[in-house]
C-alpha cells in the first residue's frame, strides 16, 4: 500500500528530471546554430574580444550584404540549385522506374540484379574517387554540371526505398489495367505513380538534400571557380587567411536556408525516410 | 508468304515485348551504376597495380603499391586515426541516440519539439558543420574556451594541438549523428507492442529489467543496422575533417580517405591512392560480412 501513495509524486519528479535533462541536451544541440546566427549579425569589431558575450551584441544585417559582395556567392548558389534540381529530376524518375520493376515484375536475373544494386550501397564514392575522376574526365564532363550529376544519379538507397514501398501496391490493380489494354508506361504513370506519392516526396527531399550538401564530388570534379557550388565556396572562404568570421557565418547560414525550409515543412518525410529504411 | 512472316514476327514481338519491359525500366540505373560504380571499382583494381603520376603512361609494378602500404608510416597513422575515430564515435552515437529515443518516447512536455531539435543537425551539410565547429573550438576567440574560462578551466588549444584536434572532431561528429540514431531507434521503439511491457510488469519487472529483457533484445536488428551504417560512415569520413582541420595539425586527424585524396590529387600517385581505396573497400566489406555472421549466429542462439 505504501507503494501506491509514493508512486505518483516519485513518478512526477522523475518525469520532471527527465524533461530537464532532455531540454538541457536540446539547448546544447541548438547552440551551434544559434551561435552561427549571433556571429553573423555581430558588429565586426566585437568578434575578437576576449570576453565573449552569449547574447547578440548587435544586429548588423549589413554583414550579409558584405559577405555576398566579397565572392560570387549568388552565382555559386545558382550552380548548387541547378545541380540539385536536375539531379532530383533524373534520380527520382529513374529510381521510380527501377524500383517498380524490382517490386512488380518477375524476370530472369532479377535477384542477381537486385543484389548488384544492393552491393552498390557497399561501395562508398570515396573508395572509387580516383578512377571515377578518370571516367568523368574521359567523358569530357570535368567542370560541368553533368560531371557531378551523372555519377550519383543512380541512387541505390532510392531504388531500395521505392521497391520496399511498391511491393505493397496490389497486383490486381496493375493486372486489371493490363487487361484493359493499357501500355506498361501508362500503367506506371496512371496507376503506380498516384499511389506512390508519399515515397516520391521522400525521394525528392532526400535527393535534394544529398546533392545540395554534397562536397567530395564537386571538390574533385569542379576545379574552375566559375563552376563552384555553395559548399565549395564556403570551403574556399574558410581557407582564406584573413577572412572575417562574420562573412563565413553569414554565408554558412545562407547555405543552410534551403535545408532549414525542408526541415520545417517536410520533417515528416525526412523522418519517414530515415526511420523506414534506417538509411541516410 | 511475306504476310505470314510479318505476322509471325509481330506475334513473336507481341510475346517478347512484355518480357523486355522490366529490363527497360531498370536499364537507366544499371547503365549509370556500371559506368560510375562497378567499372570504377574494377578500374581501381587495375590502377592499383601500376605506377601512374598522370604525366606519363601507367607502368605495371605488380603488388608493389600494396607492399609499400605495409611499411608506410603515414598510412598506418591514418589507419590508427580512423580506428580511434570509429571506436570513439560509433558506440557513443548509438548509446546517446538510444538514451534520447527512450527518453523522448515517454510522454514529455513538448517532446515533438525536443525531438526536432535533436534531429536538426542531420540536415546541416558537413561543410557548414565543420565551419561552425571551427569557430566554436577556436583557440583564442571560441565560445567553448570562453565558457570553460567562466567555470575556471584553462582554455584548451582545441584545433592547434595534435592531442586535442581529434577529440574536437569526435565531439562534432556526435553532434551530427545522435539525432539520426535517435530517429531510427524511436521508430523501432514505437513498433514494439505494449503487451510485452504489460506482461513484464505483471511479472513484477522493474523498468530497468523491462529495458534489459524486453526492449534491448527487440531493438537488436536496429542496433545491428545502425552499427553497420555508422561504421561505414566513420570509415569514409572526409568532408568534415577536410574543412575543419585539413587532416592536421601534422598528421593527427588524417583519416584513410584524406590520405587517398592527398595521394591522388596533391602528390599525383594514382596507383598508390587506388591501392588504398581497394584496401578500404575490402575493410568495409569484411566488417559488414563479419557483423552479418555474428548477428546471424547470435540470432540462432537467442
Amino acid at each position: 500500500m505504501m507503494v501506491t501513495t509514493t508512486t505518483p509524486t516519485k513518478k512526477r519528479l522523475e518525469t520532471i528530471g527527465l524533461w530537464v535533462l532532455m531540454a538541457f541536451g536540446a539547448v546544447i544541440m541548438i547552440f551551434p546554430i544559434y551561435w552561427m546566427f549571433v556571429t553573423a549579425v555581430r558588429p565586426k569589431d566585437q568578434i575578437f574580444i576576449p570576453d565573449v558575450s552569449l547574447m547578440p551584441t548587435g544586429w548588423v544585417w549589413q554583414n550579409f550584404a558584405d559577405a555576398l559582395a566579397h565572392m560570387p556567392f549568388l552565382h555559386w548558389f545558382w550552380n548548387s540549385t541547378v545541380i540539385a534540381v536536375v539531379a532530383v529530376a533524373i534520380t527520382v524518375t529513374i529510381n521510380l522506374l527501377c524500383g517498380y520493376a524490382f517490386a512488380k515484375f518477375r524476370f530472369a536475373g532479377r535477384d542477381v540484379l537486385f543484389l548488384a544494386v544492393l552491393s552498390a550501397l557497399m561501395i562508398p564514392v570515396q573508395v572509387i574517387i580516383v578512377p571515377l575522376f578518370f571516367v568523368v574526365s574521359e567523358l569530357g564532363l570535368l567542370n560541368s554540371y553533368w560531371g557531378v550529376i551523372l555519377p550519383r544519379a543512380a541512387e541505390a538507397f532510392g531504388i531500395f526505398m521505392v521497391r520496399q514501398f511498391m511491393v505493397s501496391i496490389p497486383d490486381e490493380l496493375i493486372e486489371a489495367a493490363r487487361l484493359d489494354g493499357a501500355s506498361e508506361l501508362t500503367i506506371f504513370r496512371k496507376i503506380v505513380l498516384p499511389l506512390s506519392k508519399p515515397i516520391i516526396a521522400v525521394l525528392i527531399i532526400f535527393t535534394f538534400m544529398w546533392r545540395w550538401n554534397d562536397f567530395v564530388m564537386p571538390l574533385v570534379m569542379l576545379t574552375d571557380q566559375e563552376m563552384y557550388t555553395v559548399q565549395l565556396g564556403l570551403n574556399l572562404l574558410k581557407g582564406q587567411y584573413n577572412t572575417e568570421w562574420t562573412d563565413i557565418m553569414s554565408i554558412a547560414l545562407l547555405s543552410l536556408v534551403p535545408m532549414l525550409v525542408i526541415f520545417v515543412f517536410f520533417q515528416r518525410q525526412l523522418i519517414q525516410g530515415i526511420a523506414g529504411t534506417g538509411l541516410k | 508468304m511475306n504476310e505470314t512472316a510479318t505476322s509471325r514476327f509481330s506475334g513473336w514481338w507481341a510475346s517478347f515485348r512484355p518480357r523486355l519491359t522490366p529490363y527497360l525500366f531498370i536499364a537507366p540505373n544499371l547503365v549509370l551504376f556500371s559506368v560510375f560504380i562497378f567499372f570504377p571499382l574494377l578500374y581501381a583494381a587495375f590502377i592499383s597495380v601500376h605506377e601512374w603520376s598522370l604525366i606519363d603512361e601507367p607502368f605495371y609494378i605488380g603488388a608493389e603499391n600494396y607492399t609499400r602500404l605495409l611499411t608506410d608510416y603515414q598510412f598506418w597513422q591514418a589507419m590508427k586515426n580512423t580506428v580511434i575515430y570509429s571506436v570513439a564515435t560509433v558506440p557513443t552515437s548509438l548509446a546517446i541516440g538510444l538514451l534520447l529515443a527512450v527518453g523522448l518516447d515517454r510522454d514529455l512536455y513538448a517532446r515533438t519539439f525536443l525531438r526536432s531539435i535533436y534531429f536538426l543537425p542531420v540536415v546541416v551539410s558537413s561543410v557548414a558543420t565543420a565551419i561552425i565547429a571551427a569557430w566554436l573550438f577556436n583557440d583564442h576567440y571560441g565560445v567553448i574556451n570562453a565558457l570553460l574560462k567562466l567555470v575556471g578551466i584553462q582554455p584548451v588549444a582545441w584545433l592547434s594541438t595534435t592531442s586535442w584536434a581529434l577529440p574536437s572532431i569526435i565531439i562534432t561528429t556526435l553532434w551530427t549523428r545522435v539525432g539520426f540514431c535517435m530517429v531510427v531507434y524511436l521508430a523501432a521503439l514505437q513498433s514494439i507492442s505494449p503487451t510485452y511491457y504489460e506482461a513484464a510488469s505483471i511479472d513484477g519487472a522493474t523498468r530497468l529489467q523491462q529495458f534489459r529483457h524486453v526492449t534491448w533484445p527487440l531493438l537488436r536488428p536496429t542496433t545491428f543496422l545502425l552499427l553497420i551504417l555508422n561504421v561505414i560512415h566513420s570509415f569514409q569520413v572526409f568532408d568534415l575533417i577536410f574543412v575543419m582541420t585539413g587532416g592536421g595539425p601534422g598528421f593527427s586527424t588524417t583519416m584513410i580517405v584524406q590520405y587517398i585524396y592527398q595521394s591522388a590529387f596533391a602528390t599525383s600517385e594514382m596507383g598508390y591512392a587506388s591501392a588504398m581505396g581497394i584496401v578500404l573497400f575490402l575493410l568495409i566489406l569484411l566488417f559488414t560480412l563479419l557483423q552479418w555472421r555474428v548477428n546471424m549466429r547470435t540470432e540462432e542462439f537467442v
